[in-house]
């Protein structure tokens, strides 16, 4: 698309999305939101700029393969999830540190498994949306 | 509002079921996705409509004593939605590759490997 | 009894994928660690049903949730054979495919996505929630439906698109079974289900939603009017994944059969007959087709379908002896039918081509492998004393105490078809005198290849035959155990106090 609307607002609206789903990240664990939708939010903003830059700019602004957020997601994931077997509790039991974080706040086990989460579903939709564009 | 949603879901099951006995590649995907729909509305339909009555109990009661809007289907659904997300999406890049390869959208043409000496 | 670490098979699995994925372009490294983890997860199954065997069932609350409000894993004897048999099959074919699996395919994620399948299957095995399996069985048709297309060639591509239209059908079928479920009995976890499903006053409704489990993993497991994918697409993907797919994939639709229709929908008469026609055709539909099959494949195929039918017929008859045949025979399968696709594999690496008309010879130029394939071929028939003999004894002797003449003349005549596709088999391929073949260019022959491929094509065979041989002539230890499988599914009772942690009333 070559509107110059459409292209310049893309470039304020990529971080501005990413952004906004690292806020809805961290505010999933009691309120709407999480790692998947988060997750969709940021390969949104990626997929935007692609629409209106090409896809080749876009690959230019992320510099690797996206397909390698997803084993680093998968890791996180498994560990935080794991981490509760270790001192002998169930898997995905929740652990939190006693202290908040500033800004953060109470920062337990939940929060990695679902900053996991977010990488690979990054991942995994701009893997698809990529593939899909190419061989068009 | 429950009898709109199982009209609804009526509609999306049959849909689905016609859309995947047509011959074409793409009308399969559009029924399999429909028919996913339709099960997910399913759920939401049996897990009991419920307005406005969030499942949070006094600290001092055990049990609920009144009816409450179930939060598992919603879980569920959201898994669903989920899965098929990636599943469907596997099946339309299949569709691609296979309507490439065997330049055709016509799914009785796919029978190169059910005859026994190919 | 508690215990947090029996997720351990489905983590160790994951944790394998995991690494894999970080080597995605480096080969050699995923050969080793393949090999490495296989071996490794097979100490872990086996650790697993020491414990599960000496303890009893073994459960976990994933998160502390207590059940039945959270997702509960299971450990009870018969899931952790069936964890010991798919990580037993998981290392054959992986260790296999390090050799015939070319390099082309492992650059796109097979060894990675194998162990996400296995993944799949260990958790459908363990899981003791409903929606879970369903999201187990995503896991794993998911990760079939990549490995079943790695590659990409025209038949694949074909095969994949009725494979993967079938399953995905059966998954919105085996939804919407959970959805008037959930609806009617308020509950996802099957102990719970298993009291629940009992009161339910509207029996029509609970039939119905047993005929739509039973369609719905009817299609996974090949079963009679639902198995035409089966043979269409399970010749198309390179040997080793026929192999996980041939020996495994049905068979977790078995599983969740015997576990469903015993758990909690108790079959009434018309669901027991139901079931005993389905068996007896799916025998007859997949004896007939193997004969007709030039493509030896597409011959273990339809023998696939055909097996798949005694499991189904001790279910329907529905004695203790009847289900400790089914189990028996499901532990014989999963063994026997791996290591069929892997000799298949062989076979092709041998002469380049799978077509019985034009292989032969074999037996005078390779006595040894003969004699090695024999084994295999002639437990599948059910040749006293190996292995299929005996599963095929009890189902018979259940077939008989509840008057199922019929079935056991089906059961018989099954047999009889195995047989004469098998001994078909063995003359044209092994004693016939062999055809100069012309040399295919884009294969890559047994004798071109380096030894340590050629070995790692070898030992995988060999060590099937072995458990094969054990299951044969050691057959008291597996009755044994299927004896205290068939009687912890028919008496459920143990299963949800494991589960649920109170006393039920056994009714």
């Amino acid at each position: 698309m070559k509107t110059i609307i459409f292209k310049t607002a893309s470039t304020y609206l990529l971080p501005l999305l990413i952004l906004f789903s690292v806020f809805i990240l961290l505010r999933g664990h009691y309120l709407p939101g999480g790692g998947f939708v988060g997750g969709l939010i940021a390969s949104i903003a990626f997929i935007i700029h692609s629409f209106a830059n090409g896809l080749e700019k876009t690959k230019t602004i992320i510099k690797f393969h996206p397909g390698f957020l997803m084993p680093i997601g998968l890791a996180i994931a498994l560990l935080s999830g794991a981490a509760p077997l270790l001192i002998g509790q169930s898997l995905m039991t929740g652990l939190w540190f006693d202290e908040p974080i500033a800004v953060i706040g109470m920062v337990g086990s939940a929060l990695f498994f679902d900053t996991g989460v977010y990488l690979v579903v990054i991942g995994v939709t701009l893997t698809i949306i990529f593939t899909i564009t190419e061989t068009i | 509002m429950e009898l709109l949603l199982v009209i609804l879901i009526g509609l999306l099951y049959a849909a689905g079921i016609y859309m995947m006995l047509r011959r074409s590649m793409v009308k399969l995907i559009l029924g399999l996705i429909l028919l996913g729909n339709g099960a997910n509305m399913l759920i939401f339909l049996l897990g009991r409509i419920v307005k406005g009555k969030p499942p949070i109990i006094d600290s001092a009661e055990k049990m609920f004593t009144e009816i409450y809007a179930d939060p598992v289907p919603q879980a569920l659904i959201l898994t669903a939605i989920v899965i098929s997300f990636g599943l469907q999406s596997f099946a339309i890049i299949l569709v691609k590759r296979a309507y490439k390869i065997t330049d055709t959208d016509d799914l009785d043409e796919l029978n190169t490997t059910d005859e026994i000496y190919e | 009894m508690n215990n947090p670490y029996i997720v351990l098979p489905v983590l160790f699995q994951l944790f394998t994928a995991v690494l894999l994925l970080f080597f995605w372009f480096r080969v050699n490294t995923q050969r080793l660690i393949t090999i490495i983890c296989s071996l490794t997860s097979v100490g872990i199954a086996i650790w697993l049903f020491s414990e599960v065997y000496n303890n009893g069932i073994l459960t976990m609350q994933a998160g502390e949730w207590k059940a039945p409000f959270g997702i509960t894993f299971v450990a009870d004897i018969f899931s952790s054979t069936m964890v010991l048999l798919t990580s037993i099959s998981g290392m054959a074919v992986a260790i296999f495919a390090t050799g015939s699996i070319r390099n082309a395919r492992l650059k796109f994620g097979f060894f990675p996505i194998l162990n996400f399948l296995l993944m799949g299957l260990h958790g459908a095995f363990l899981t003791g929630d409903i929606f879970n399996l369903y999201v187990w069985f995503e896991i794993i048709i998911i990760a079939s439906f990549v490995l079943i297309t790695i590659g990409g060639e025209k038949a694949q591509i074909e095969g994949a698109m009725k494979y993967v239209t079938m399953n995905l059908l059966a998954s919105a079928i085996f939804l919407t079974a959970i959805a008037i479920l959930y609806g009617m009995a308020g509950s996802l976890n099957m102990a719970d289900l298993s009291g629940q499903v009992a009161q339910i006053e509207n029996r029509g409704l609970v039939n119905v939603v047993a005929i739509l489990f039973l369609v719905g993993f009817g299609i996974k497991s090949a079963i009679f009017p639902l198995y035409f994918w089966l043979p269409a697409s399970y010749h198309t993907p390179p040997p080793a994944i026929s192999a996980i797919f041939g020996g495994l994939l049905t068979k977790v639709g078995v599983y969740a059969l015997l576990r469903i229709f015993t758990l909690i929908f108790i079959p009434d008469e018309f669901l027991s007959n139901l079931l005993i026609v389905m068996a007896a055709l799916t025998i007859l539909s997949g004896g007939l087709g193997a004969i007709l099959q030039v493509n030896m494949r597409k011959i273990f195929s339809y023998l696939i379908v055909c097996h798949i039918g005694f499991m189904i017929a001790g279910l329907g008859i529905y004695t203790e002896l009847a289900i400790l045949g089914a189990i028996f025979y499901l532990i014989h399968d999963i063994v026997v039918k791996t290591n069929l696709f892997l000799i298949s594999g062989l076979i092709f690496k041998l002469k380049g081509t799978l077509n019985i008309e034009k292989l032969g010879g074999i037996y005078k130029k390779y006595p040894k492998y003969a004699l090695l394939i024999a084994i295999s071929l002639f437990s599948l028939v059910g040749i006293p004393p190996l292995s299929g003999f005996w599963a095929k004894i009890f189902l018979i002797q259940g077939g008989y105490q509840e008057g199922q003449y019929t079935l056991i003349g089906f059961i018989l005549l099954g047999s009889f078809l195995t047989l004469w596709v098998i001994a078909k088999l063995w003359s044209e391929v092994f004693w016939k005198e062999s055809v100069d073949l012309p040399k295919k260019i884009n294969v890559k022959y047994f004798s071109e290849l380096v030894p340590f491929k050629q070995w790692v094509m070898i030992i995988p065979i060999v060590f099937l035959t072995i458990i094969t041989l054990y299951i044969g002539l050691a057959a008291e230890h597996i009755i044994i155990l299927s004896k205290q499988i068939s009687y912890e599914l028919m008496n459920p009772s143990v299963y949800i106090e494991a589960v649920l942690g109170t006393q039920i009333e056994t009714p």
